[in-house]
């Protein structure tokens, strides 16, 4: 079986209460994340709370670009091969997605990476996963 | 206050059964419970506290309590933290004895993953509005790819090699060949581990344990009662938890919440890692008892890898014999939960009562260690050290 990357069928997100922003930017090609108006640190996943000091929290576009901090390639998951990944953004925040446009198994930890966005099913909005630089 | 010395494990129970078609999910749980009951010398009126977590069909421990005929209950508590849930519980029905909220509890577990046909390579769903979900399910998170980030991040920090994550399957079915109710009692080699396909790298599909039905149950009671029973002494000496997630988006894979609950069960219980004589380490996976060992303080950071290998944890040959019953690597991880499993062992160890080709000689302190929900994004942590007296 090939492990070049092949596009699965991904649920819509849930979009939740305080998530809209981050999806809505999604739909535009954007990676939005957020910072704290207190203490000014960048969290991930998103949250109404900063989850460093409770202060209130606003989005902030993020570059897209990071380094693939752990992965796992699951070469016999169906209908197609997946590689799960954590990317760490430039920003500092490490977030959970996939690894694609590339032959996963070759793949590294430590590789630079940049977001490309991929579409969801019945018309959810697009989801970041990030691609070798 | 401390829980030391305040409670005694005075009965232990572990289903024999590995693919329970026939039973229901409730069923397994009182005959779990019956078991530890017949094991301990208690009656079910005895019982005035009862635990049980997220395996126990409908609402908290109600339905159960109702279904096995709990009716002096005094005490109850449904802490779910994953497969250390009854670690948890062990220690949370100590606290309440100490605190004469008890006297007799009763913690059960059980579960038929492998009639429903469910495994660690489907999402579980917990439910929508968890926070973590919208940012997460779309990109394919189950537990055994989670548990595999662990193990990739612990091979490139510090060279941590498959052969050495190997060795602790290998260990685990040196023992289970002599535990008749192991689901896998075949001696693998390091070899066969690493020849096995893989499921999510670097884990190998023997790196991952089995899927059984089954239950179990444990009897926690006050000194003076312990007393009056005729089994074996086995006292509740410390006890820790913790939960650890994804930090705010600063992910670090190199260490688990046993980082805390290891030091928090060590200084309540004045015990070094010297005099523990066993351990039962959850073992998901052969990633989960490496990156628990080190962060119990069994060896340094970084050095799981050289301290697994060779049969360093296999009974007679190793330094740290783990998982005599051959843990859930290879005898049992019920409900896809092995928590009870894990305090069960070391009670029969500090008994005397482990398979006599397993069994620790002067095993007189033990350790019992579980990780609960997924070690590469947010986890529970529970540890006890217990002793014979």
């Amino acid at each position: 079986m090939s492990t070049m990357f092949q596009a699965n069928p991904l649920p819509a997100p849930v979009i939740e209460p305080g998530t809209e922003p981050y999806f809505d930017g999604a739909r535009e090609g954007k990676l939005m994340i957020k910072y704290c108006k207190s203490c000014s640190k960048p969290h991930f996943y998103p949250r109404t709370l900063c989850p460093f000091c409770f202060g209130d929290t606003e989005w902030k576009q993020a570059k897209g670009t990071g380094t693939i901090y752990s992965f796992s390639f699951m070469p016999k998951a169906t209908p197609n091969p997946y590689c799960i990944a954590y990317v760490t953004l430039d920003e500092g925040v490490t977030m959970m997605t996939q690894i694609a446009d590339c032959d996963l198994a070759t793949v590294k930890i430590g590789q630079k990476v940049s977001v490309v966005f991929k579409p969801t099913t019945a018309e959810g909005a697009p989801v970041p996963m990030f691609k070798p630089i | 206050m401390t829980i030391r010395d305040k409670a005694y494990i005075v009965g232990a129970y572990e289903h024999p059964t590995r693919k329970a078609p026939d039973k229901s999910v409730a069923q397994l749980h009182a005959e779990s419970a019956k078991g530890a009951l017949e094991d301990a010398g208690l009656k079910l009126s005895d019982i005035d506290g009862y635990f049980c977590a997220g395996d126990a069909p409908g609402l908290g421990m109600i339905s159960m309590a109702d279904y096995m005929g709990l009716t002096n209950l005094r005490h109850v508590d449904s802490t779910e933290t994953g497969g250390c849930s009854y670690l948890i519980h062990v220690s949370h029905a100590a606290q309440a004895i100490a605190a004469g909220k008890c006297d007799i509890a009763l913690i059960t577990l059980a579960g038929r993953p492998r009639s429903a046909g469910a495994s660690g390579l489907q999402p579980r769903n917990w439910g929508s509005d968890i926070p973590d979900v919208p940012f997460e399910a779309p990109f394919g998170p189950v537990t055994v790819n989670s548990y595999a980030m662990v193990a990739a991040r612990h091979m490139y920090e510090y060279g941590t090699t498959a052969e050495q994550l190997a060795w602790i399957k290998v260990a685990a079915s040196h023992h289970a060949q002599h535990n008749p109710h192991a689901m896998l009692r075949d001696v693998v080699t390091v070899e066969d581990v690493l020849n096995s396909p893989y499921v999510a790298t670097p884990l190998h599909r023997l790196d991952c344990c089995v899927v059984s039905d089954g239950g179990g149950a444990l009897i926690v009671a006050r000194p003076e009662i312990a007393k009056q029973l005729k089994r074996p002494l086995v006292k509740l000496r410390g006890a820790g938890e913790s939960v650890k997630g994804q930090l705010g988006g600063n992910v670090d894979l190199t260490y688990s919440g046993a980082r805390k609950s290891g030091a928090d069960a060590f200084a309540e219980a004045k015990v070094t890692h010297q005099d523990i004589k066993y351990a039962s380490i959850y073992d998901s996976f052969t990633i989960t008892v490496l990156m628990q060992l080190e962060d119990l303080g069994f060896c340094k950071k970084g050095e799981g890898g050289k301290f697994v290998a060779d049969g360093n944890l296999i009974s007679g040959v190793g330094k740290l014999p783990f998982n005599t019953d051959g843990g859930g690597l290879c005898n049992n991880h019920p409900a896809n939960r092995g928590g009870i499993t894990k305090v069960i062992e070391a009670v029969r160890q500090l008994r005397g009562e482990a398979h006599p080709a397993v069994q620790v000689k002067n095993c007189d302190i033990a350790l019992a260690h579980g990780t609960g929900g997924l070690l590469g994004s947010r986890h529970g942590s529970a540890t006890l050290i217990l002793e014979r007296e």
